[in-house]
């Protein structure tokens, strides 16, 4: 096939100077090539260097955050009320899930089926932290049998990127005890982080959400660690170790919550509501505070209807959403509600005290002022009744208080009638002891409430021209506002918390000459490090400055005393067998009367100290619980019995006054 | 048909001259051997992860790729490579022929025909094609070398250069394609056309390239795949589409930059974690660079440039016409591609996929290169034997 070659077609060819020339021209430019890529190179790799180093480390490089073992919430006596314990958890790591849809639909059927829940919910739950918080793990079920991990992990090949490992989970092991003061914690997600107060935290962390948990939230969260994981171009994670910062765990927060009183004010409020339900009232919700007046530190709070905030620590199911929310009902119990500093009521006749003040103080009349003679008294064109139609005569102050007799407030509330904008004498010492305006108290979410005077009913009349939605009847203010005022009915809005504020603030000035303090309330105590050592104490804030005449106010005092104590009182029959020698209790019933619904029953008391006990305030009020004797009272003796050590007992009252 | 031209060799007197110790160009040699070696040892960092469960996937098989080329070489560099002169016509068949069955039934990689997936490799005609055609072409020139000068016979080459060329370009494959036309020139360059012709060239490539990228496109009609045209440009403005045609640049540059003055070795992420595309064939500069740094690169540039200096002076050492502009072509694709290749790994020309020269993973291109080198052998082999026949004795 291969011919010899023929000499004439391929000669040798010497090489010519043409050839010589076009060789040197290719050797140049291939010179000049390598020339050009050599400070290519030296331009990317020795001078720009670092700068493409670190696009290469953001390249590779995500931060994972490791989470904190939250900080302790304490009782004052140092019982937990929330801790943080360590679960078995089975979770997912969504990068290292299969790829195909197939694979992964089949994996969350068995993880499904190991895990006792649906596979429905495996892929939501993976959905929502996949948004909430790239590359981290995703927990699909807590508290896990050994069993369940054991099958897990014995079968990894089966369950690729599923892993089942300890976590720290918020643990309240007293469950629903003071479950809306606690509050609750949940992961931050993006949209919250917004809010200025958790700007600084990364998105994912366990946040408070509301309660303690989000007031403190800066001391219990402690300092996430961090470790950084490799990812290649996919975005999945390498197995490469790379270097990990440990979390600093929370500190601890101790509480002014007295434990066993805060369980004793739980049980006693749901015994009043027992209390009201058979004596034939709709009762379900109340509130109770108990405080120290003279320097606001909350002994007890709480709250009914109530919940577990342990429920939110898991994965929560569609029907704890469903009874959380209400499912639908135009009324919903809201157990996450805090009513005591969100619920807003009248108070019924515990504002009288306030009434009697401000007409002692304004001159309107004298301790021995005698009036309210009759069944009935005529304001305006109306005539105006106690309740019950009862004739308790003409009385003093002190008396009209023993016996809360409305006609005689009913005259006073119009006496004190003001058409100025900002409201008489009444309006002004309801601000004054602290109504209207937030307390301060270290928890999120209060409500300020409201002092009905001329002005707001001129703004509501103005919004309901607007809006025609009912929120007034666009009368002008006139003293029949002011009458209701006077005997905390109508417009007045206030809550628990408020109410436990002025009776602390008038039980601290009666203590000190008619010098004393609107205390601000608080829960926290001291923040103390995870090995329990106190780190700092928390101050109590030091209250406004108030001044009555001492001599007014130990009439009204007495006048508390003796609605408490004397044949005749409102809640003397409550306080039947208590040792008023020892511990003189000052208190007043209240009845608020609702539109559509039973009355809201009050009790407000003070009680001064002992030897062994400090002084306390108890505020009860339980939404349609009827007369306040009958079921608010009784909560409030129930609590004093555990304060002061007593044999508890429960009095139901029979005094049907407003 | 009665004669084996191996036998006709070792028949006729082919005396061993002195000075002449070893049959083969030890440098050219050294050049091609250092390359393999930084080729496995490249692709050992930087393919570990791509195929789950074997890390030495990619080295394994280069490796035997290399052993096969390694043989192949030794065995052609014994050739008289002038007889294939005579076979010019079956062997530029033979290329066509390649060329049109992969484009024919061939399987499509990354929306390209190019190869014919065989048992052991998947076979690339356009890369072996690269030697038939330089072979081809050489013996064409080489039967009218007496008219050089003449307009026709530029024509003729480098219209026989074109077809297949326009035929690798439609598989899609366009580096390969240009890879062609530059050996067409280089061929023509060596054997003394006039520079006229060459700027007559140069011209209507101009305007060639200004139809297929400016003017086509405006009145709708695309010679080039979108893809193509977007890859060709993008270097100029890497940027401001990190996401497309320019990612793989800008992850490139991010790669050999990262790599600093001694590399990554075992820390290297870049070309490991896949954000370099095609890390082991057409960007395996980065990742030479990111895992051996600025020492790894140069010395790769290094052997480079001495495989390009050995074959220049092979050129000049060859004892006849045919093997000069068969060393001419050779030289002209290897430094198409290595400049091509490696300009694109540091961001400053396009992106046209052809294969670094014996680093970038891949049978065909490996075998093509390994047979490249095996010519030069073999005209240095008979351009030193002629050489010692006639009592000169070439030093290098």
């Amino acid at each position: 096939m291969i011919d010899p070659i023929h000499p004439s077609d391929d000669r040798r060819v010497p090489v010519s100077p043409q050839l010589a020339f076009r060789v040197a021209i290719m050797g140049g430019v291939a010179l000049i090539l390598f020339a050009i890529i050599f400070f290519r190179l030296w331009y990317l790799q020795v001078l720009s260097s670092s700068q493409y180093t670190q696009l290469a480390a953001q390249n590779v490089t995500r931060e994972l955050p490791i989470a904190a073992p939250r900080g302790s919430i304490l009782a004052r006596g140092g019982q937990t009320l929330a801790g943080t314990e360590s679960t078995a958890a089975v979770q997912v790591n969504p990068s290292k899930l299969p790829t195909s849809p197939a694979a992964r639909t089949a994996l969350y059927r068995r993880l499904a089926w190991v895990l006792q829940i649906k596979s429905r919910d495996v892929n939501a739950l993976i959905k929502q932290g996949e948004a909430t918080l790239p590359y981290a793990n995703v927990t699909i079920a807590t508290d896990v049998s050994q069993a369940q991990r054991d099958y897990i992990l014995e079968r990894a090949q089966d369950f690729p990127g599923v892993t089942a490992q300890p976590i720290y989970v918020r643990d309240y092991p007293l469950n629903d005890l003071a479950a809306q003061v606690l509050g609750t914690v949940g992961v931050l997600n993006k949209f919250d982080q917004q809010q200025s107060r958790y700007r600084s935290v990364q998105a994912g962390t366990i946040v408070g959400q509301s309660g303690v948990e989000a007031a403190y939230d800066r001391y219990l969260r402690g300092i996430p660690g961090e470790q950084q994981v490799e990812v290649n171009a996919f975005g999945r994670a390498q197995p490469t170790p790379l270097p990990e910062i440990q979390p600093t765990p929370g500190d601890e927060v101790r509480l002014t919550l007295d434990l066993p009183l805060e369980e004793e004010g739980e049980k006693a409020l749901q015994q009043g509501i027992g209390l009201a339900q058979s004596n034939g009232n709709p009762a379900s919700r109340g509130a109770f505070v108990a405080m120290n007046p003279l320097n606001g530190e909350v002994l007890a709070m709480g709250s009914a209807p109530t919940f577990d905030p342990n429920i939110f620590t898991h994965p929560l199911t569609p029907a704890q959403v469903k009874a959380l929310d209400g499912g639908g009902n135009d009324n919903p119990p809201a157990p996450q509600l805090n009513r005591a500093i969100q619920g807003l009521y009248p108070t019924g006749s515990t504002f009288k005290p306030i009434t009697a003040m401000a007409g002692l103080e304004a001159g309107l009349i004298t301790p021995e002022t005698t009036m309210g003679g009759g069944s009935c008294v005529t304001i305006g064109n109306e005539c105006l009744h106690n309740s019950g139609e009862v004739n308790d005569g003409s009385l003093d102050l002190e008396n009209a208080l023993r016996v809360s007799e409305d006609t005689y407030f009913y005259l006073l509330g119009a006496m004190e009638n003001s058409q100025n904008p900002r409201g008489g004498v009444l309006q002004k010492m309801a601000h004054y002891l602290g109504l209207g305006e937030l307390t301060g108290v270290d928890l999120p979410g209060e409500e300020p409430g409201n002092i009905p005077d001329p002005a707001w009913r001129a703004k509501v009349d103005r919004e309901e021209a607007i809006c025609k939605c009912g929120v007034a009847d666009g009368r002008p203010w006139s003293v029949g506002d002011n009458v209701n005022l006077a005997t905390g009915q109508g417009d007045l809005q206030a809550t628990p918390l408020q109410m436990a504020v002025v009776y602390s603030s008038l039980a601290d000035a009666y203590r000190n000459d008619g010098y004393g303090r609107v205390p601000v309330p608080h829960l926290g105590l001291e923040i103390d490090n995870p090995q329990g050592q106190l780190i700092q104490r928390i101050a109590s804030p030091p209250g406004r400055h108030i001044h009555l005449n001492e001599g007014d106010l130990s009439v009204v005092m007495d006048g508390l005393h003796m609605a408490a104590s004397a044949p005749g009182g409102t809640s003397s029959d409550v306080w039947t067998g208590w040792n008023q020698d020892a511990v003189p209790v000052y208190g007043k019933t209240g009845t608020a009367v609702r539109n559509g619904q039973s009355d809201q029953a009050w009790y407000c008391c003070y009680l001064p100290g002992t030897a062994t006990r400090s002084p306390i305030v108890i505020v009860v009020t339980i939404e349609q619980g009827g007369f306040g004797d009958q079921s608010a009272a009784p909560v409030a003796r129930l609590m004093a019995s555990e304060w002061y050590g007593v044999q508890e007992k429960l009095v139901a009252g029979t005094s049907a006054t407003l | 048909m009665n004669l084996s031209p191996i036998q006709t060799l070792e028949e006729e007197p082919v005396a061993v001259p002195r000075g002449l110790v070893l049959p083969f160009d030890p440098l050219l040699l050294l050049s091609v051997i250092g390359l393999g070696a930084a080729s496995l040892l490249t692709l050992g960092g930087a393919t570990r992860n791509d195929v789950p469960g074997s890390p030495h996937y990619y080295v394994e098989r280069q490796a035997i790729y290399l052993g096969v080329g390694l043989v192949l070489m030794l065995v052609i560099s014994r050739i008289d490579y002038s007889r294939l002169r005579e076979l010019k016509y079956g062997i530029y068949c033979a290329l066509i022929f390649s060329i049109v069955v992969v484009l024919g039934v061939g399987s499509s990689a990354n929306g390209s025909q190019r190869a014919i997936n065989l048992p052991l490799f998947s076979f690339q005609g356009s890369e072996l094609g690269k030697d038939l055609l330089i072979v081809s072409l050489s013996a064409f020139v080489v039967d009218r070398s007496r008219r050089l000068r003449e307009r026709e016979t530029t024509a003729r080459i480098m219209l026989l250069a074109l077809v297949p060329a326009l035929f690798v370009i439609a598989q899609p494959d366009l580096g390969s394609g240009l890879v062609y036309v530059a050996i067409a020139f280089a061929v023509l360059f060596v054997a003394g056309c006039p520079w006229q012709h060459f700027l007559a060239l140069l011209t209507l490539g101009a305007v060639a390239i200004a139809l297929v990228l400016v003017a086509a496109p405006a009145v709708g009609v695309h010679v080039l795949k979108p893809y193509q045209t977007q890859r060709l440009t993008a270097f100029l403005h890497p940027s401001s589409d990190p996401q497309e045609a320019g990612y793989q640049q800008l992850e490139s540059k991010i790669a050999i930059g990262s790599g600093g003055k001694t590399g990554r070795g075992a820390n290297a992420t870049q070309t490991k974690l896949e954000f370099v595309p095609e890390h082991g064939t057409d960007f395996i500069f980065a990742a030479v660079g990111e895992l051996y740094g600025f020492v790894g690169a140069s010395i790769v540039l290094s052997l480079y440039a001495l495989l390009i200096w050995r074959a220049l002076r092979i050129l000049t050492l060859s004892k006849n016409m045919f093997g000069t502009l068969v060393a001419g072509g050779i030289i002209a694709m290897l430094m198409f591609q290595i400049f091509v290749n490696v300009g694109m790994a540091v961001g400053i020309m396009p992106i046209t996929g052809v294969t670094l020269p014996l680093l970038s993973y891949g049978g065909s291109s490996v075998i093509t290169i390994a047979i490249a080198v095996g010519l030069l052998q073999s005209i240095y082999l008979q351009g030193r034997s002629a050489a010692a026949l006639k009592g000169r004795v070439l030093r290098f």
